[in-house]
């Protein structure tokens, strides 16, 4: 369960303060399928950045299951990333010299989990995205749908409970898109809670709850039905 | 993350780059080798004239005319220095209680003729001891006659290329040559040896002393080589010999006497400081590969900047990051010191065949040295790029800025 209250980020441009995120308050039940949609410069990717723990905001309170992370060292924010936050990027964010099965193996290595466990892990991850017979290709031989697949594989291999997906279908031609969505609402339903940051209104209406941003505040709040 | 995986992720991320990583690698053996074959060079040209000297015995005394303060350097020459005479070795010989042997040095060179043939050869003039003392060896026939010291003889013993030349297959025994305008008779023809101390041994003529200083005029002996007893009394026979010349030279103290300890330290010390003049040389090749592996390393770590945020996202603590970009320095500066090592031995040993007289080994220190520093230089030149790497904010890594 996450729990913003009252969460805030500026940033300094030069001499000018650039406020992202202004007083941003928000729960996300555990299961929620979430889409953060907003013009460019509204602060959605800054949410997405302080959900995932890759950034602090500057004021307020984030609570991740019952624990304020908002001011947590930056050692214990790369525990919670790796042990329950998965993301999914736009630009897939793939080790171009390792393997499918490489790619995905790269956050248990960064664990620490015993190879033979990263092995039996792999082998399910991918089998979860279809992609078994894709194991040992290197991502220039794989196409940008089946790319994206290996990277769900990835931000899933190590059981979070939050997907993070950054536009997860704006490199992807529409067929692709369709079948990464399919794809994520499908773990949405196993119990994974997503947030999805999203442009294309098909992909945000599929979610089911939107959150509208503009200039850094939430501007609306409620389910697609 | 364990050790092993660190290793592994940094060496694909080298075969990533397969010319980047070759290059570096080229320039790390380059700057490793040159250390070891330099150093190896170095201690083989120490170990050839230790073992010239050795061969001579290491109770010898080396008498020089003239006077130096500083033991182990050939003196200045000038001044009142007196001749050192064959009247000076009679006495050193008479009353010397320590001396074994001693040969006088006469030196000079002269044309050397036999029949129409002629040739431009050292003369050495001396006594029956210099075969002992320079541990020459005679070939056929036999060494000089033993004569009073002061009265020559028309005799000569000739080294085998002098042999070769003047006499090709005719035996030389016996046969009369010309040296200058005296006539000498062959009695004997030395075992080939090569070159010893500066001179080849082979390309000379031994005549006795006094025939070669009235052949070529000259007043005072060109050394006094000095045989002891045994080791441990070298310094209480130097100072022996120095009491006799003195008194013998109006109580001057006029000649220098050479210990072989003495020459040999101070070849020592030459070649000493020459062999870390050539590591100093070879460091500094050194320091250039470590810093081609920064420059390599900074621009990885500027490549990967995105990699860097995944990493991050991933989980990776900046701790993590810093050992993956260090390991990835220290495997490359290991692997080029590894490379140069072998590139070090290779050059040695192609140089021991091509110099056999002088082996070239590379000195453990050097081996040592060279390892040591390629570790260090890889940890030392990767911490840099490493902390940039670890200090990246995930969220502009991950933009790729």
């Amino acid at each position: 369960m996450i729990e913003l209250r009252g969460l805030t980020r500026h940033f300094r441009v030069g001499d000018q303060t650039v406020r992202a995120l202004q007083d941003v308050s928000l729960t996300i039940p555990d299961g929620d399928y979430l889409a953060l949609m907003g013009p460019s410069g509204s602060g959605k990717s800054t949410l997405l950045h302080l959900l995932g723990c890759l950034d602090r905001p500057t004021g307020g309170s984030y609570v991740l299951d019952g624990h304020e992370v908002g001011t947590l060292p930056e050692g214990e924010l790369a525990q919670i990333r790796s042990r329950k936050i998965g993301f999914v990027f736009q630009f897939f964010h793939l080790v171009p010299r390792l393997t499918a099965a490489g790619n995905v193996e790269l956050p248990m290595i960064l664990a620490g989990i015993r190879p033979s466990e990263r092995r039996a892990r792999v082998a399910k991850a991918l089998a979860a995205v279809g992609l078994t017979d894709r194991a040992s290709h290197r991502p220039d031989q794989l196409s940008g749908g089946q790319r994206q697949r290996v990277a769900i594989a990835r931000a899933t291999v190590m059981g979070p409970s939050i997907l993070l997906a950054d536009e997860p279908t704006g490199n992807l031609d529409r067929a692709s898109g369709k079948e990464i969505i399919e794809l994520i609402e499908r773990m949405n339903r196993d119990g994974l809670t997503v947030v999805v940051v999203t442009h294309d209104p098909e992909v945000g209406g599929r979610a089911r709850r939107i959150l509208k941003l503009v200039d850094g505040l939430i501007v609306s709040d409620g389910g697609t039905a | 993350m364990s050790g092993l995986d660190l290793l592994r992720f940094a060496s694909m991320a080298l075969r990533g780059h397969r010319l980047r990583t070759i290059l570096t690698l080229l320039g790390m053996s380059i700057g490793v080798g040159a250390v070891i074959l330099l150093t190896a060079l170095g201690e083989g040209a120490r170990a050839y004239v230790t073992n010239e000297f050795m061969a001579l015995g290491s109770n010898l005394l080396i008498v020089l005319p003239g006077k130096t303060e500083t033991t182990g350097n050939a003196p200045i020459l000038g001044g009142t220095t007196r001749p050192l005479t064959l009247e000076d070795c009679e006495a050193i010989l008479r009353r010397g209680r320590r001396v074994r042997r001693l040969a006088p040095l006469s030196v000079g060179s002269a044309r050397v003729g036999y029949g129409e043939k002629r040739r431009e050869v050292t003369v050495l003039g001396s006594t029956p001891d210099l075969l002992p003392v320079r541990r020459l060896e005679v070939g056929i026939g036999r060494f000089l006659p033993e004569v009073e010291i002061d009265r020559g003889a028309p005799v000569a013993v000739i080294g085998r290329t002098v042999q070769q030349e003047l006499f090709g297959s005719e035996n030389p025994l016996g046969r009369p040559i010309r040296i200058g305008d005296w006539r000498f008779r062959v009695v004997g023809v030395l075992a080939e040896k090569g070159q010893s101390l500066g001179l080849n041994m082979d390309d000379v003529v031994i005549v006795p002393v006094a025939s070669s200083m009235r052949l070529f005029n000259q007043a005072s002996l060109f050394r006094i080589l000095i045989e002891v007893g045994a080791h441990s009394e070298i310094d209480a026979a130097r100072l022996d010999v120095l009491d006799i010349l003195k008194e013998r030279h109006e109580g001057e103290e006029d000649v220098t006497i050479l210990t072989q300890d003495s020459v040999l330290g101070a070849f020592n010390r030459i070649l000493g400081a020459l062999t870390l003049a050539l590591a100093g040389i070879a460091a500094v090749s050194l320091s250039v590969a470590g810093i081609g592996i920064m420059n390599v390393m900074l621009v990885s770590v500027s490549e990967r900047t995105p990699e860097v945020g995944l990493l991050k996202a991933l989980g990776a603590t900046p701790r993590r990051i810093l050992q993956v970009f260090l390991v990835e320095a220290v495997l490359l500066s290991t692997a080029g010191g590894l490379l140069g090592l072998l590139v070090g031995y290779l050059g040695s040993a192609v140089l021991s065949q091509a110099f056999p007289a002088m082996q070239t080994h590379p000195p453990t220190w050097a081996v040592v040295a060279a390892i040591v520093v390629s570790l260090a230089a890889g940890a030392l030149f990767g911490v840099l790029p490493a902390r940039r790497a670890a200090r990246l904010d995930p969220v502009i890594a991950l933009a790729g800025r």
